[in-house]
């Protein structure tokens, strides 16, 4: 069972009260009506699924019930970092080897 | 009855304390603090089992939790009768009854031995090969054969009546194994203060203290010193102290699943004790001290009972007193053995000879060997045992040929050498490395923040093991924000030393050879079977191990893995690394179910949601049924009636005159504040902002793909506030789904979410009368059909609480929906129900209100939609804003697939014999003519009796549907096909006028 960080209660807290939430930084259109097939492909159906570093949201349901997003390593599972839903993507990651 | 092989004066038993027990109806005495094992051993019994494939006769090979061979059977009663248990860990005690297993009719005479004969048969592989043909005969006839007659132990009659604990624990030093590295590791950490689990397998610490009869710590004898260390821990307040506790499996970050085994061990446990014990413990550093596991020596019939491990031999003697022969042989690759001999040639007992495969080997056991006057064949080797039922003899070969010799004996003791404990490190998702000199896999790289220390990490040597386990001890401690510890390290004065062994088959089980050495003794697996698989094309280990089953049985190979690595890699001309080695899964030794479920059992095994009027239906006689996690009135019959007569009656009554429904089940949403409306016109397709304060709308929920993914009445309460129903079953998603949106796609929205569900206590009131129910309970309410029309919803009062009262209906006809505080429910229930009695109205549950909306062909969201269904598809196409520029799934409905001819719709379909009632699920096809497999163009979704039509109806989805009205379809079943006919969705009432009857 994993530990996951809350960034809104700012505790490690124990995976049985999170819920994935899937990809992160995939931000609907405000002109979703109008959008291309193309884009709308990317947007609803095109995720990453990478071999390690992944950008996912995370809700912590059975806690504060905020949704936040997380870097996630896919081979070893572990946590690299989590942050607040609607900030950005961040540019470095702590313990990135440059 | 005397136990002829216990030696007086030896072992660390108190001999006064004895314990009778049985092994197979038959009587013996042990004495408490033995295992079933040293008490069978002391009584002279070898012959404890019959192995899985060949029956072979087997006996003990180890004295501890590695044991592949002797599983037994223990005996309480009849619903509890543990199987696969093995005898050398199972603590005597008094009364213990334990039988053996997988033979038949005795262990002597089994008929399954002749398994041993046709042994060609059931070489490598043998399942994939010999059982291949026909097709049916594996289902039929193989596989009930081969399972009866490989069954392990025999399943208890009745329910486990025990109950099994758990426990989560959270500590700063976590140390797996009591041996002494583990004890010095949880010394050291234990002296700076910060919390310390330490936990053993053993019912008593020391490990390997146990045999080695040297060793000396701190002035003490070994095992002494391991008692007072585990006595000075237990005394500290930050200590914890778990034995007969494995460490099963090693998950992420650090946490680890431990089984404490709290009363398997005593005569009569009372109730008050859990049988098993499960810790969750999440550590901040785990310290791994789990020792080595000795492996035997791979020769012709080394499986004989007698034939076992030399450390196993030494702790029967050195703990329990008891030597496993009179007149024992030796046959060693390496140091370990020769202690093994002398401490039992000290015991009186005689060692017949010690056949050493090295060369030369020097070293001061062999000198104290030499000079006990053992006789000892150095560059020699054992090529077979002799006996069946007992190992009576062993041959001995000079290691490249010439001739033999054969030595009466009565047990051989074995050595290979020690192989590192490594499977929770592995589990951990470390990476083991293989040391070329020592020829073993040791810890390599590791993924969280634990630590090997001593055997397991092949550190060799009591000191060097002490010393490093005491360091690491302490720098866990510190690193998990410990202080500086105040104790002082544990010298250790003498100590054993572990030295090289081999791995493989051994001279006589050579390549080209076909006896049967033994590689795993549990899966019955032998060199040649190893060497087999290579030959038939399987060239990695993985494949070799699932060809061969080598490693695959309940003792997950831990006496077997290295050997058949390394004949495979001789096999193959490999080096061994290059071959691997089989990921080490948990549980490390097998774990009862029953530790893992706990409590979570019967009525405990998951939550039971009643709502507020559950007693009064109960009361009435209603049935139930499970919907999620809620117990639902299904049905309320009345004496005499079975379920079709009841629904008939319910279904013709609501409409005749009326009836009372549950539905408290549904989910309730409030959606409050002043973006409301906006947030509500993006999550459902119809609009919002106009529905007018105390009106109610039907409103369908998508998802992104346009696809519907819920559907409820809304009641608009408020400017403000919306009363937002959704599907029992589709709440917590909803709710869910809701946020989602709420807080990352439209944050900007000021609203608030709340679930309601359990707030509201929900009753339907439906039918021509149900006005005239209502009515005489509510104040302040006009519910006239002009002040109330149908779709609205009024706050006030009935029978003196509040109340939310829509006018809905989920029949077709004039209903209510009376929304009281959960806590009102029953007496509101109890009210209606009087006032509905006067008019004869009835009370009906889940089955009648599913025939009542299909009859007006409402859906139900998954069980006439299954997520590929659009509003369209469904002729709900009016639901859908016309106007709006954004909801969720607006832009998956404009998707080509979607808007494309031919989607299967929602439609009705009457059977042309009116009395044959379709099965829901069925396919549908437009010509029954045409060959297998037909082309099926839709399936039924639901489908019921109809009292109130006189008919059978039905609901389903169909490729083109609403283009088909009046066509005739076809429902192929086993029992002939059924003409059915497309009609509209809605069988009672299309114009819809009894809404207001
Ligand atoms: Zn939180």
């Amino acid at each position: 069972m994993l530990l996951i960080r809350c960034p809104y209660c700012d505790e490690e807290r124990p995976e049985l009260e999170f819920r994935n939430a899937g990809e992160a930084h995939i931000a609907r259109s405000t002109n979703i009506a109008g959008e291309s097939d193309d884009d709308f492909e990317k947007f609803f159906f095109i995720r990453a699924n990478p071999k390690g570093v992944i950008y996912e949201r995370w809700r912590h349901i059975h806690g504060c019930a905020r949704f936040f997003n997380a870097v996630r390593d896919t081979v070893t599972d572990k946590f690299v970092m989590t942050y607040k839903a609607g900030e950005p993507k961040p540019a470095k990651l702590p313990g990135a080897a440059k | 009855m005397s136990a002829a092989f216990r030696i007086p004066g030896a072992g660390r038993l108190k001999q006064a304390k004895t314990a009778s027990f049985s092994f197979d109806d038959k009587s013996y005495t042990g004495i408490e603090g033995d295992t079933l094992a040293s008490a069978l051993l002391a009584n002279g019994v070898h012959l404890v089992g019959r192995s899985f494939k060949y029956h072979r006769p087997r006996g003990f090979l180890s004295a501890g939790a590695e044991e592949p061979n002797a599983l037994v059977q223990i005996v309480r009663d009849d619903a509890r009768k543990t199987p696969n248990v093995r005898a050398t860990v199972q603590e005597l005690y008094d009364g213990l009854t334990a039988n053996s297993q997988n033979r038949w009719p005795s262990l002597a005479f089994d008929i399954g031995a002749v398994n041993d004969i046709a042994s060609p048969l059931f070489s490598a592989g043998f399942y994939y090969k010999t059982f291949m043909w026909p097709k049916s005969a594996w289902k039929n006839l193989y596989e009930p054969k081969i399972r009866a007659a490989a069954g392990l132990g025999v399943s208890p009659e009745k329910p486990d009546p025990d109950h099994y604990a758990a426990r989560y624990a959270h500590c700063e030093v976590l140390v797996l194994g009591g041996g002494a590295a583990g004890i010095a590791a949880a010394l050291a950490a234990a002296e700076t203060g910060v919390r310390v689990i330490l936990a053993d397998e053993q019912a008593e610490f020391g490990g390997s203290l146990r045999f080695e009869s040297g060793a000396r710590i701190d002035g003490e004898n070994g095992y002494a010193w391991a008692q007072a260390a585990i006595a000075r821990l237990k005394a500290m307040d930050n200590v914890r102290v778990l034995s007969r506790t494995t460490a099963f499996g090693y998950y992420a970050q650090n946490f680890v699943g431990l089984v404490e085994r709290v009363s398997d061990h005593l005569k009569s446990p009372g109730r008050e004790l859990a049988r098993e014990r499960l810790w969750q413990v999440r550590a901040n550093r785990v310290v791994i001290a789990t020792g080595a596991i000795e492996r035997h020596m791979v020769f012709a019939n080394n499986d004989r009972p007698g034939v076992m491990l030399a450390s196993a031999a030494r702790t029967y003697l050195n703990h329990y007193g008891v030597a496993v022969g009179k007149n024992v042989g030796v046959y060693t690759a390496n140091d370990s053995a020769y202690a093994a001999a002398i401490d039992l040639k000290k015991a009186g007992v005689n060692i017949a000879a010690i056949v050493d495969l090295r060369d030369n080997p020097a070293g001061p056991v062999i000198d104290e060997a030499r000079a006990l006057g053992i006789e000892i064949n150095f560059g020699r080797a054992v090529v077979s045992a002799g006996g069946k039922l007992r190992v009576s003899s062993m041959t001995v070969q000079p290691k490249n040929g010439g001739g033999e010799r054969t030595i009466p004996v009565d047990a051989i003791l074995m050595s290979a050498g020690w192989t590192p404990s490594v499977h929770l490190f592995s589990q951990s998702r470390g990476k083991v490395a293989f040391n070329d000199e020592t020829r073993r896999f040791v810890p390599g790289t590791y993924a969280q923040d634990c630590v090997s220390v001593g055997a397991c990490n092949g550190t060799d040597g009591l000191a060097a093991s002490v010393d490093e386990a005491y360091a690491a001890g302490a720098k866990a401690a510190k690193d998990a924000g410990g202080q500086a510890g105040k104790g002082a390290k544990p010298k250790v004065d003498a100590g054993e030393s572990w030295s090289r062994g081999m791995l493989g088959a051994g001279p006589g089980a050579g390549p080209g050879t076909t006896v049967k050495a033994f590689v795993d003794f549990q899966n019955d697996v032998t060199a040649k079977d190893i060497r087999q698989a290579v030959h038939e094309g399987m060239h990695s280990i993985e494949h070799v191990k699932r060809f061969t089953t080598n490693g695959m049985a309940t003792d997950q190979g831990k006496t077997s893995n290295m050997h058949g690595l390394a004949i495979a890699a001789e096999e193959l001309g490999k080096p061994i690394p290059q071959v691997g080695l089989t990921t080490f899964r948990a549980p490390y030794t097998p774990v009862t179910f029953g530790s893992i479920v706990g409590h979570a059992r019967g009525a405990l095994f998951d939550p039971t949601r009643r709502t507020a009027t559950h007693g009064w239906a109960a009361s009435q006689g209603a049935v139930f049924e499970d919907v999620g996690h809620w117990k639902r009135a299904w049905y309320f019959p009345k004496a005499g009636e079975d379920m079709h007569k009841a629904v008939d009656r319910e279904c013709v009554t609501v409409r005749k005159v009326g009836g009372l429904f549950d539905a408290s089940t549904l989910g309730k949403i409030e959606v409050v504040g002043p973006d409301a409306a906006k947030f509500m016109e993006l999550l459902y397709t119809n609009p919002w902002e106009k529905l007018e304060t105390g009106r109610c709308r039907y409103g369908i929920m998508l998802r992104e793909d346009g696809f519907i993914y819920d559907d409820g009445v809304v009641g608009r309460l408020a400017p403000d506030r919306f009363h937002v129903t959704t599907t029992t079953g589709g709440a917590p998603r909803v709710m869910h789904h809701m946020e989602d949106y709420l807080q990352t796609e439209f944050p900007h929205l000021n609203v608030w979410l709340t679930s309601i569900t359990e707030q509201w206590a929900v009753i339907a009131v439906q039918g021509p009368k149900s006005r005239d129910i209502i009515a005489p309970l509510v104040e302040g309410i006009d519910m006239s059909d002009e002040a109330m029309p149908h779709m609205s919803v009024r706050e006030g009062k009935i029978c003196g609480v509040p109340t939310r009262l829509f006018r809905m209906s989920f029949t077709g006809e004039r209903g209510f929906e009376v929304n009281v505080p959960a806590d009102y429910g029953e007496a509101v229930w109890e009210a209606l129900w009087a006032e509905g009695q006067k008019h004869g109205a009835t009370a009906y549950g889940t089955e009648s209100m599913h025939v009542l909306r299909a009859e007006k062909g409402y859906i139900i969201v998954g069980q006439d939609t299954d997520g590929t269904v659009t509003p369209n598809d469904a002729g709900l196409d009016w639901a859908v804003g016309k106007k709006k520029t954004d909801f969720v799934g607006i832009r998956g409905l404009t998707r080509s697939d979607l808007v494309a001819k031919g989607r299967k719709q929602l439609v009705g379909l009457k059977t042309k014999d009116p009395k044959v009632v379709l099965e829901e699920g069925a396919q549908i096809v437009a010509d029954p003519k045409q060959p297998i497999p037909m082309k099926m163009i839709g399936h039924v979704t639901s489908s019921y009796w109809s009292e109130n039509c006189g008919r059978s109806i039905a609901l389903a989805l169909v490729a083109g549907g609403r283009d088909r009205m009046g066509e005739t379809l076809y429902v192929p079943m086993p029992n002939g096909t059924i003409e059915v006919e497309v009609t509209g969705m809605v069988f009672v009432d299309e114009k819809g006028e009894r809404l207001n009857g």
